[in-house]
Formats: structure tokens, sequence, C-alpha cells
């Protein structure tokens, strides 16, 4: 368990994540977890409420700190990295969380507008102009001088993933995008996402319990077994829906049976 | 009203009859009943239901049917719902269908008294170690802003130097005149039995100046701006706006706690004159108004008891309960907890933090200030 990268597709591996235990001081949530997320992926974590998903997406990016196992991204060790490599590292990702989490006293596009002032040389019209394009990628566009609590939930949630996107990210992490958003929304989140996959190429993380989301949009995806605490099973959701003998797995990609998808 | 009885069929089976109306707010039938008859049927082997008489119902008979399900299954005595109608039937399997996670019940316990002020004690000397860490990361955040590395932003710092200066100049005025007219108040009655009212202006002057109007000056802007600091941080902490930070490489430290400090720490020391200034007005209105002094002579008499030491120690003071405020006020919100309750705790203990951090402080200048012989 040196720091070197496990062997195996490490061509494409985006995220190795090995052995990974996480646990609130000795409540152990999820243990020995492996798993790798390639190159353009759209990754699906997935599980029950309360199984520890959101904790994982915190772990791989570094909110919280593993009780054991390694992250490496690509060849570098995430988890035993200096503060500023592990800066560095962080700098080529991008995170929506859950309630978007838009910096209050800031309007939306200085919330963008940071990000680019901070990590870039571009001049202050600059900065204005990639806002406006970016709050227009997400069907924004001239809400820019709108304060977060001016605008709809949904609307924040947008916002949030125009500031994700602010430095073209090479990974975006989702924490349950479609929460809270209306079906239409939803899907419109969905599409975004795979745009912006098969455009821009970026590797997508996503959290989530929703079972269209997961059959739209995943490649490939884990599932966290709360009662074996770790992964109960891997792969594309669509094959786990259709091979899988795993008794909770299939009755989440069911619907406890109820539903035929 | 509800009624339940119970009877034994062919010596292995207990018939539950339930008729009536179940209703919560008829109360449920006795806890003991079922237990008993349970208990005094060895050779029983399961238990069935009749309801035909049952009128309406609602929870209240659902939690006594899932106590005896629960009875059932200890005794490991096989449970016939076939007698219920099919929505109590399906309400109880819904009920059952998600076993107990195992290990997710916690014990609640009450524990000792002893034990509680031990908890309360450790738990102080964690509160002390945090706050010398956050002062620790402070200090070197403060080396870095001298390095011009420190990033935040300016009109962050330029917002909250108008929240915690020109807008606490109402409340700072109104409690500092208070405070030169109660010390000129308590000084004149004394001071008049010996004829020496005049002295009223250099009692008012020194204290004023000397202590009483940073101290007070301090301990306003604890409870208004040390609070909302907390309140500020803490819900930032809720909506995930602070992990938001991190993750974009800003250091909460530096960009949020950093202005706060600096802001505080700049708008004291002026606040502090300011009432000095409002405390002296104070007692000049009760030596003009009630002792008859002229305005002139309450004045000359205030400005030659007090020296410039005196009014530079009491600025110098105010920056520093400044630093120990904001403090407070950012370390309680950065510790709060994830919900709205945590977000009031963590306003209300900062108030706590910061008046008692100004207090002992006010205890070490005195002895450093007697020592020093200023």
């Amino acid at each position: 368990m040196n720091g070197v990268a496990p062997v195996g597709n490490s061509a494409q591996a985006h995220i190795t994540v090995r052995d990974l235990t996480m646990a609130y001081g000795s409540f152990v949530i999820m243990r020995e977890m492996t798993f790798t997320i390639n190159q353009g992926d759209v990754f699906i974590i997935m599980g029950g409420s309360g199984s520890g998903k959101s904790t994982l997406l915190r772990h791989l990016i570094g909110l919280n700190q593993p009780a054991g196992g390694q992250i490496f991204y690509g060849d570098q060790d995430f988890t035993r990295a200096e503060a500023v490599q592990r800066e560095q590292i962080l700098r080529d990702t991008g995170v929506l969380f859950q309630s978007g989490a838009l910096w209050s006293p800031m309007t939306l596009a200085e919330n963008i507008g940071l990000l680019l002032e901070e990590y870039t040389d571009l001049s202050p019209a600059e900065i204005g102009e990639v806002a406006a394009l970016k709050l227009a990628l997400v069907g924004l566009k001239g809400f820019e001088d709108y304060y977060p609590s001016q605008i709809s939930g949904g609307m924040q949630k947008r916002a949030g993933l125009a500031r994700a996107m602010a430095l073209d990210p090479e990974i975006l992490f989702f924490d349950e995008p479609s929460s809270g958003l209306d079906p239409i929304s939803a899907r419109l989140l969905d599409e975004l996402i795979l745009e912006l996959r098969d455009n821009l190429g970026t590797t997508v993380v996503v959290v989530t319990h929703d079972l269209s989301s997961i059959f739209t949009i995943g490649t490939n995806s884990i599932f966290l077994d709360p009662d074996r605490k770790t992964i109960g099973a891997q792969g594309s959701p669509k094959e786990l829906l259709a091979h899988s003998q795993d008794p909770q797995l299939r009755r989440f990609l069911t619907r406890g049976g109820t539903e035929h998808l | 009203m509800n009624q339940v009885s119970f009877e034994r069929v062919n010596n292995d089976i207990l018939l539950i009859r339930f008729a009536g109306r179940w209703q919560l707010s008829g109360g449920l039938a006795p806890s003991g009943a079922v237990e008993r008859e349970l208990q005094a049927f060895p050779s029983l082997a399961r238990v069935a239901f009749d309801a035909r008489d049952l009128g309406d119902w609602d929870s209240s008979i659902l939690t006594v049917l899932a106590r005896v399900s629960g009875l059932c299954r200890q005794r490991q005595v096989a449970l016939d719902a076939d007698g219920l109608p099919a929505g109590i039937h399906r309400l109880l399997d819904l009920a059952e269908a998600v076993p107990e996670r195992v290990g997710a019940r916690i014990a609640v316990r009450k524990s000792p008294v002893l034990e509680r002020i031990g908890t309360g004690a450790i738990g102080v000397a964690d509160s002390v170690t945090a706050m010398l860490a956050l002062l620790g990361d402070m200090t070197v955040t403060f080396v870095r802003l001298f390095g011009m590395k420190a990033r935040y932003r300016a009109s962050d710092l330029w917002l909250l130097i108008q929240q915690c200066g020109a807008q606490a100049l109402p409340i700072v005025t109104l409690v500092t005149f208070l405070v030169g007219v109660i010390l000129a108040f308590v000084g004149a009655v004394q001071l008049k039995q010996f004829g020496a009212q005049i002295y009223v202006a250099d009692l008012v002057g020194i204290a004023m100046t000397r202590e009483m109007g940073a101290m007070m000056t301090a301990i306003i802007m604890a409870g208004r701006t040390g609070a909302a600091f907390a309140a500020q941080l803490g819900t930032m902490k809720v909506t995930q706006e602070i992990d938001a930070l991190a993750t974009a490489g800003f250091s909460p430290m530096e960009f949020l706690v950093l202005p706060r400090v600096i802001a505080l720490v700049l708008m004291m020391p002026l606040l502090c004159l300011y009432a000095d200034l409002m405390g002296v007005a104070g007692g000049a209105a009760i030596g003009v108004g009630m002792l008859h002094l002229s305005w002139t002579t309450y004045l000359h008499q205030t400005a030659d008891a007090i020296t410039l030491t005196d009014v530079a120690g009491g600025v110098f003071k105010s920056a520093v309960y400044g630093v120990l405020v904001a403090l407070a006020g950012c370390l309680r919100g950065l510790q709060s907890g994830n919900s709205s309750a945590a977000v009031g705790e963590a306003a209300t203990s900062a108030v706590v933090t910061g008046i008692v951090a100004i207090i002992l402080a006010c205890g070490v200048f005195s002895v450093v200030f007697y020592v020093l012989g200023i």
C-alpha cells in the first residue's frame, strides 16, 4: 500500500479508489470500497437514503478524510498529497452541491467571476462575458446581477452548475442534481450533463437515487449496500438491471419490484 | 369508545376482538392487557383477530396491533391478520416493510451530575484548544496578509466596515451616553455631600476613557456583530457555502474570518473614541442639568483630568476587544452544526464567549497597566 497508482486500465483511469473506508469517529459507514472512474464516464454513485453516497462524494473532493484506503487522481495520491498539491488537483474539478451552495452575498455573475478572477488572467470585462456565457449555458441568460436569494431553488441549482463549470473542469461532481427540480428541469439537466461529457470530454460523477437519471445518463455505476456496508455491485446501470441477481440492487433499480423499466 | 376483548379457541388460538370506534383522542387500550393475556396462555400457537364490530379507526388501533405483532414475534407465535380490514393489514405491512437496522437504536441514558460536570469541563478545555488553534491559524493568515498573499474580496471588507462601523453608531450613542449619565449621577450624589460636585467631570472622564468606553463598545459589538458573524458563518455552513469555498480553493479563514477581524479592528477604536465622547456628554448633561455647573467649567475640568495616555490606553484595549469579539463570532460560526438549532446555539455561544473574553482581557489589562504604571 504505497503511493503507486494501481495497474489496470490506468491509461484512462481518472479517479481510482482503493480500499476506501469511511467513518464518523468509530462509526463505520462504508468499508473497503474499490472502484475506478474512467475518463469520459458518467459515473453514478447510487444507493438508498442514508447509505453514504454524499459522504463518499465528500471524500472524493477532500472535504472528509478517509478512515482508511486511498484515492488517486490520475496517478497522484490525493489522500496523502500536500495541501498545495491537493489544491492543484481540485483546480480541475467542479462541484455542484445539493442546495447549489451559491455564495449568498454575491450576485450570480460574481459567484462565477470569483473563480475566474482568482485562477485566470482575464480582465474584469472578459470575466463578465465568460460569466454571462456560463449562465446562458444553463438557461439563465440575463440573471447575472441577481442574488441567489432572489431566484428559485431550481435556478439556484443551475447557477450552481454554471459556477461548477466556470473553469471548464475535467471532472464535474454532482450531489443529487435532480432533487428539488421538476421533471422537465431534471431532464434538461440530464441532457446538459451528457452535452458536457460529449463536447468537452468532461468526466462526470453523479450521486443520485433518481432512477430515470441513472438509466438515462449513467455509463458506469456503483451501488452502495447499507447492510453489507460496502459496494453491492458495480457496472453500467442498464446491464446491472438486466443481469444482476443481487436482491438489494434489484429492489432499488425496480423500485421494490413494482416498476419494470 | 374502543373495546378489545380476548377469547381462547381450541386451546392454542387467541382471538382478539376489536369493536367500537378507535380514535387516538379516545386513548389506546391499556397496555398491560395484551401482555397479560399472552402471558397467561402458555400453549398459545396463533393469534387471530375479529374486527367485524370495528367502527372508525386510525393509528390508535395500528399502535396496539404493532405491539401485539412485536409480542408475537418475541414469543414466536404465528400472527394471522386475515380478520383485519384490508387497510389495516396493508398499513401494518408497511410499518414492518423495512426491518429495524441493527445497531440503529441509540441507547438513551441519563448521565449522572458528576459525569455531566466532567463532560462540561472537558468541553471547556476543548473549546479553549479550538480557540487557540483558530488564533494560530489566524496569525498565519495575517502573515500572509502582510505578504499580500491573502485572498478576500475588498468589497466584502467595505460592507463589513459599514455594518460594524457606521451602522453601530445609534446603539453605541444611546448606551454610552446613558453610561455617562449613570456614572455622573452616582458620583454626583456622593460628591455633593463634600461640595465637590466639580469632580464629577474627573470621575466620568477618567472612567469613560480608561475603561467604560472600550468595554461598553466591546460588549455592544459582541451582542450585535459577534452574534451576526456566528449566525452568518453558521448558515453558510448549513447551506454548504463553506464547503463550496474550500473546494474552490479559498480558505474560509482568509475569505471569511480575515475581513471580519480587520473590519472590527479598524472600527472598534473609532467607536471607542466616539463612545468616550458620548460618555463625557452624558456626564456633562448631569453636571449642567443637575449640579448647575457651566458647560465650559465642566469641559475644562474634564480636559484637565484626562491625559492622552488614558485615551490611548482605552483605544488600544478596544482594538484588542475587537479581535476577541470577531474571533469568538467566527469561531462559533465555523464550529456550528448543520441545523437551524445549531446556528442559534452558535450565535448564543458567540456572545457568551465574546463577553467572557472581553472581561478576562479587561482584567489582564488592569494588572498590566498597573504594573507598567500607566
